[in-house]
């Protein structure tokens, strides 16, 4: 006999089965395609060379043996380190020393562990592919109906099929459970009633300039006209916030404003010179988008931009949308100068500010 | 190469004596003699659902650390600790128990950095696991069912990111989440009420850290601990896939035994990834929340960028026209509604859907445990990319300002690029997609026929060059001609398949259409013929 694969299928008839395991199975001589079967297994260096095998076996060893110095090293790490202390080195800038410590340790002890195993079993642990069958997961059209068989007598014992008022008031009772847990739901929260329409500002409120606002934001300045150059721009707060305590956040996520000054001849809109004072106008901080806080002002263009979504407004003509996703104009907080000459509102948003809500129309 | 079964002998090593208890009781021993040595295949695609597992473990062990230092709560502090720049800030308790971890609790910002990168790894591989059963079609029968699973899986872990991301309150995560308000709100009828569930009333309120604290640390993880369990169990009884080649069918699995290989290599592997994101831990700083400060509604940060898998719904956002309808006193905000829930409703409901959509083209009721090469299977690949492209515009988008300020580009005119490349991406990506999937079949083809280039030029006595082709193994061979070629249906077989009669005939028709729209261009396999003419024509 001849040498090579195709040889001996004419000899066994166009099929030939070597090896066990299927190694070299069915080739038919007229399927030029045909699955040859599994190839045969290559050695590595490490099944035949001895030497080879004991470097891995200590490669791997030296792993393991650091691994686990790098794991005391990392409680000497913990208990040595003091936590203010820093290092600084390139690229990565000062950071904590203890930080940087602890997760190189613990960094280089659990990859080194890992890769000793998987070392280990690349090398050293048997790399001869071998097949397994496959079970079929479908069931045989005998067990099939052998448990439709029980499943019918099941039914049949129970009695269902033959008592629909029981049916029925089963059916019935199963889709009424559900809604107590709905039901249970109800104090999660109040319901909305009115409260997204009016914020912390009321005839007269002081219009309190961030800068000024204490650490504790229990105090704070007011503003007056004349501190408003044209161009400037303050971040505000209702007097109201240095008040409220655990609210404050509720109170400022409708109730922040800012407060710009135009020359009036820039702005367009009557009703944005009406509700502000010589050119000081004041308005919502409070994206219409989703609410985040509009914060980038172009001076010379009156744009003020939200950084979250870039909605732009023009402060110029009435908060305008000139780009962006948000529909509507920020709303306008109309103002006044108060008997000491401080800017005060002239009474809440005439529309509800921030994000769209179904009931807002 | 399963080992000769061996006469019982009674245990007498200690470990042997423990087996032998627990077999008296449970039958262990039944499963371990079918389990112990059973076959995995090896590629290394098929470890990047590992990934995803070895993060989730690791989630979980660092996040049991962060729960022993971290306080669920928004009442108000004044901050006192290590850190001075925050000194005598209000703050709440969440951010103040954070910064505490990260300056205070030694180790603590190692495990909070550990964390956070976990779970951005985490989420990264399931999207890479995914996309891989995607275009391998390893989510075909009888894998469907472990398909939904892995959806389920994937949306999780979306949920349980943003909801750890929100925790510390402070002012980006706080920002996440006016965010996350204002798209609630924007719900038609029902929006309002959901929000003020779910705050406790209005924005921001003092309950929603101590309600995302509980569904990130139980109710979240529960429902992902059992989907996880489920999802290997179904691996295990179905079986892995794997790929076409000698030797390996439909009908068997081939590959290594887990014990002693896939136990080295797959613990292993839990301890290199855990080790990798140790390192990341203590090298690269993520999350630095005492630089945000704590969330006031009034401050921003710009530039400020989600956790990655949340840059899609950002930029879907920032993209959308702002179009709002008002109408009875209603507010229909389309400009938030469509972009943050109905185009992610329907590229997630296209997702979990594909198998059984792919099942019904193709009318295939096979099992399939061969994996296809994507180029084998060239519209859904083709889809595959154009849905990929359609999200990868939409993460890009997110990070325009970024784009605008890093390159010098007009941010409008970058979302205006948005608008359109939305569109006009994925249909490019499908259709060059498709022309990349026929060339590599005809390459294979010519393979085949062929023979590989060896790249050795010979000159014939005549003058003619020529490159030698060197013949591919019968194991290529087979591999490379493994695949089935699916063609269109036509309107009988679709009518045959399903016996329908008249009153379902548009359907039939329907199927007959997508049928032809998914196979109509083909590259067909070598036939047996072709390859014995190329033989003895001694081609080149």
């Amino acid at each position: 006999m001849s040498t090579g694969e195709m040889n001996h299928e004419e000899e066994h008839g166009g099929a030939v089965a070597v090896e066990e395991h299927g190694h070299g199975a069915l080739v038919p001589a007229d399927d030029p395609f045909a699955d040859p079967g599994l190839e045969p297994h290559r050695p590595r260096i490490f099944d035949i060379d001895e030497k080879a095998a004991k470097r891995a076996e200590r490669q791997v060893a030296l792993l393991f043996t650091l691994s686990a110095l790098s794991a005391v090293g990392f409680m000497v790490a913990y208990t040595e380190i003091p936590r203010t202390a820093i290092v600084n080195f390139f690229p990565i800038g000062a950071v904590s020393a203890s930080n940087f410590a602890l997760g190189v340790l613990l960094g280089v002890s659990m990859f080194s562990l890992g890769a000793g195993a998987i070392y280990w079993a690349r090398t050293l642990m048997t790399d001869v592919e071998f097949p397994q069958e496959r079970h079929h997961l479908e069931s045989e059209p005998a067990d099939k109906a052998a448990a439709i068989a029980e499943w019918k007598q099941g039914v049949e014992d129970s009695g269902i099929k033959r008592r629909p008022l029981i049916r029925r008031t089963l059916i019935g009772a199963m889709a009424v459970l559900p809604l107590p847990a709905l039901w249970i739901l109800r104090d999660l929260g109040p319901l909305p009633g009115n409260s997204l329409r009016s914020t912390a500002w009321t005839e007269g409120e002081l219009i309190i300039n961030d800068a000024t606002v204490s650490l504790d934001g229990t105090t704070g300045t007011g503003i007056k006209p004349e501190d408003v150059t044209i161009g400037s721009l303050f971040m505000c707060r209702p007097a109201a916030a240095l008040t409220a305590g655990e609210d404050f956040n509720n109170l400022m996520a409708k109730a922040a404003v800012f407060v710009v000054r135009m020359d009036p001849a820039d702005i367009a809109s009557q009703r944005e010179r009406d509700w502000g004072y010589e050119g000081i106008v004041a308005f919502s901080k409070i994206c219409t988008h989703v609410g985040c806080a509009v914060d980038l002002y172009e001076q010379q263009t009156h744009h003020m931009l939200c950084p979250c979504h870039q909605s732009t407004f023009d402060l110029s003509d009435a908060g305008k949308v000139i780009f962006g996703p948000a529909a509507r104009s920020l709303p306008q907080l109309p103002i006044m100068v108060n008997a000491d000459g401080f800017l005060v509102a002239r009474s809440d948003f005439q529309e509800p500010v921030g994000p769209s809500f179904w009931e807002r129309g | 190469m399963s080992a000769t079964p061996a006469e019982f002998a009674p245990p007498a090593t200690p470990a042997g004596k423990a087996a032998d208890y627990l077999d008296q009781r449970l039958g262990i021993a039944n499963a371990a003699k079918r389990q112990l040595r059973k076959i995995f295949p090896d590629h290394w695609s098929f470890m990047l659902g590992e990934i995803a597992l070895y993060s989730f473990i690791i989630l979980l062990l660092s996040g049991i650390f962060l729960t022993l230092f971290f306080t669920p709560s928004m009442n108000e502090v004044t901050y006192n600790g290590s850190y001075t720049p925050l000194d005598g800030i209000r703050m709440s308790e969440a951010y103040a128990s954070t910064i505490n971890i990260s300056f205070d609790v030694r180790g603590g910002l190692l495990m909070r950095q550990i964390h956070h990168w976990a779970a951005l790894i985490f989420v990264m591989a399931i999207t890479v696991h995914m996309l891989r059963i995607f275009f391998t079609g390893a989510f075909r029968k009888p894998r469907e069912i472990n398909w939904l699973i892995g959806f389920g899986l994937f949306v999780c872990a979306l949920l349980e990111g943003f909801a750890g991301y929100s925790l510390p309150d402070d002012l980006l995560s706080g920002t996440g989440l006016r965010i996350a308000e204002g798209v609630i709100l924007s719900i038609p009828i029902v929006g309002t009420y959901v929000s003020f569930f779910l705050f406790g009333g209005e924005f921001p309120g003092h309950d929603l850290v101590p309600r995302l604290f509980t569904i990130h640390i139980l109710l979240v993880p529960g429902i992902l601990l059992a989907l996880i369990t489920a999802h290997l169990i179904l691996v295990f009884y179905q079986k892995h896939t794997q790929w076409a080649g000698p030797g390996r069918t439909e009908e068997n699995v081939v590959g290594l035994p887990f014990l002693p290989v896939y136990t080295a290599k797959a613990g292993g592997f839990f301890f290199v990834i855990f080790g990798f994101t140790a390192f990341l831990g203590g090298l690269v700083s993520i999350n630095p929340i005492w630089s945000y400060g704590p969330y006031i509604p009034n401050q921003i940060s710009a530039g400020s960028q989600p956790d990655w898998y949340i840059g899609f719904l950002e930029g879907s956002l920032r993209m959308m026209p702002n179009v709002e309808f008002n109408f009875w006193g209603h507010t229909l905000s389309l400009n938030v509604l469509i972009p943050s829930l109905i185009v992610p409703g329907i590229l997630f409901t296209g997702l979990a859907l594909y198998p059984f959509i792919e099942a019904w083209v193709t009318g295939d009721k096979r099992e399939h445990h061969i994996l296809d090469r994507p180029r084998n299977v060239p519209t859904r690949t083709a889809i595959g990319v154009a849905g990929a492209t359609f999200y990868g515009v939409l993460w890009l988008v997110g990070g325009n300002d970024l784009i605008a300020t890093h390159f010098h580009l007009s941010l409008e005119q970058i979302t205006w690029f948005g608008r359109f490349a939305v569109f006009l991406g994925p249909a490019f990506a499908f259709w060059l997609t498709r022309r990349i999937c026929f060339g590599l079949q005809r390459a294979d083809r010519d393979k085949v026929l062929h023979g590989r280039e060896s790249g050795i030029i010979v000159r014939a006595p005549s003058g003619e060059f020529s490159e030698i082709h060197e013949p591919v193994s019968q194991g290529d061979l087979h591999k490379l001609t493994a695949h089935d070629v699916h063609r269109p249906l036509s309107l009988t077989e679709v009518a045959d398949s399903n016996g329908v009669p008249a009153p379902r005939m548009r359907q039939a028709k329907l199927r007959a259409r997508v049928t032809k729209w998914y196979f109509g261009e083909r590259v067909e396999k070598p036939t047996a013929e072709e390859y014995h003419d190329a033989i003895s024509s001694g081609h080149h």
